[in-house]
């Protein structure tokens, strides 16, 4: 499955999850859109669509 | 050192109450350490932060440090230029970080930075029907403060000047106006350079002060913080004061009665 992440291209295995993508990040500070909505983490693990474009975002210094 | 204790010193926006009127953002610091540390020396208790895409070669994170220090965290929508913009990031930092405060920034290009005003209200009017606590940044223009305002907005953010110039507050005349007008507490958002600035917002009235760049990109973080510290804590308790007025010509301040011959 081929999916845009954070602007660039990325390939998945069918099936995959925003919980896969974002499995070795912290939850604290990390959040989750695809195709301009925010998904909740208890919306997490349900399947990708392909061609998905997905943002994965976190708080940095700025302000 | 003079600092200010109870009532004084406590910012309350939305019913949230802070035991400082010093708001800092985080931008601007060449490190984690230099920041930490003045953010410590500042004693703010709120502090923005922006929403990016993951790094995942990135060391250390911003939340690391105002979690040890106990500082709450707002999040921001800079970078946005439209109202679509801000909103799905006002979104991501409420799911990221678990709090509906937001500082809504939408801003026109990229050499001023200065707040789209048409986006911005477009924005907030959104946001406050989303359930959001909005804190606009924000023109040094009354009638767009008391729009924001009126949009049900928590606050409003008035730029003293463009943010990260240090030009200070080039129009104190509509600060003071914004003031006269606000329901809501009014923050002096952008511009300041050094302490004279955060004096003077507070003495023009303002309820706090937010800045980033006059203490993260000064040569001297931690001083430039206290001193940010006090000069916000000097102008609260000027403007509370009721100061001398202005007068054309000199008048003695010792009596002339009893002079020598």
């Amino acid at each position: 499955m081929h999916i845009t992440l954070n602007g660039r291209p990325h390939e998945l295995p069918d099936g995959s999850t925003v919980a896969d993508l974002v499995a070795d990040l912290p939850h604290r500070g990390v959040a989750v859109a695809v195709d301009g909505a925010v998904v909740p983490r208890s919306r997490h693990d349900e399947p990708l669509t392909e061609g998905a474009a997905v943002e994965v975002v976190t708080a940095v210094q700025g302000g | 050192m003079v600092e200010l204790t109870g009532s004084a010193a406590n910012l309350t926006i939305a019913g949230r109450t802070f035991g400082s009127r010093l708001i800092m953002g985080t931008g601007g610091a060449p490190s984690l350490e230099v920041l930490e540390a003045a953010l410590q020396a500042s004693g703010t208790e709120l502090t923005t932060v922006a929403l990016r895409r993951v790094d995942p070669s990135a060391r250390g994170t911003v939340l690391e440090v105002l979690d040890r220090l106990g500082i709450a965290v707002l999040p921001n929508t800079a970078g946005c230029f439209t109202s679509a913009e801000a909103v799905l990031t006002a979104q991501l930092g409420r799911e990221a970080l678990g709090t509906d405060w937001v500082k809504l920034e939408v801003i026109a290009d990229e050499v001023t930075l200065l707040p789209d005003p048409i986006e911005t209200l477009d924005a907030a009017e959104r946001l406050v029907a989303d359930g959001f606590t909005v804190l606009p940044y924000t023109n040094d223009d009354p009638v767009l403060a008391r729009r924001l305002e009126d949009a049900g907005c928590a606050a409003v953010m008035p730029l003293g000047a463009p943010i990260g110039s240090g030009l200070g507050i080039r129009n104190p005349h509509a600060i003071e106006m914004i003031v006269e007008q606000a329901g809501v507490p009014v923050v002096l958002d952008a511009g300041i350079g050094t302490a004279s600035e955060a004096a003077l917002a507070m003495e023009l009235g303002c309820d706090a002060v937010l800045l980033a760049s006059a203490v993260t990109r000064c040569h001297d973080p931690v001083a430039m913080a206290q001193a940010m510290r006090h000069a916000v804590s000097a102008g609260y308790l000027a403007a509370h004061a009721g100061r001398i007025p202005v007068r054309r010509y000199a008048e003695a301040s010792s009596t002339m009665v009893g002079r020598i011959d």
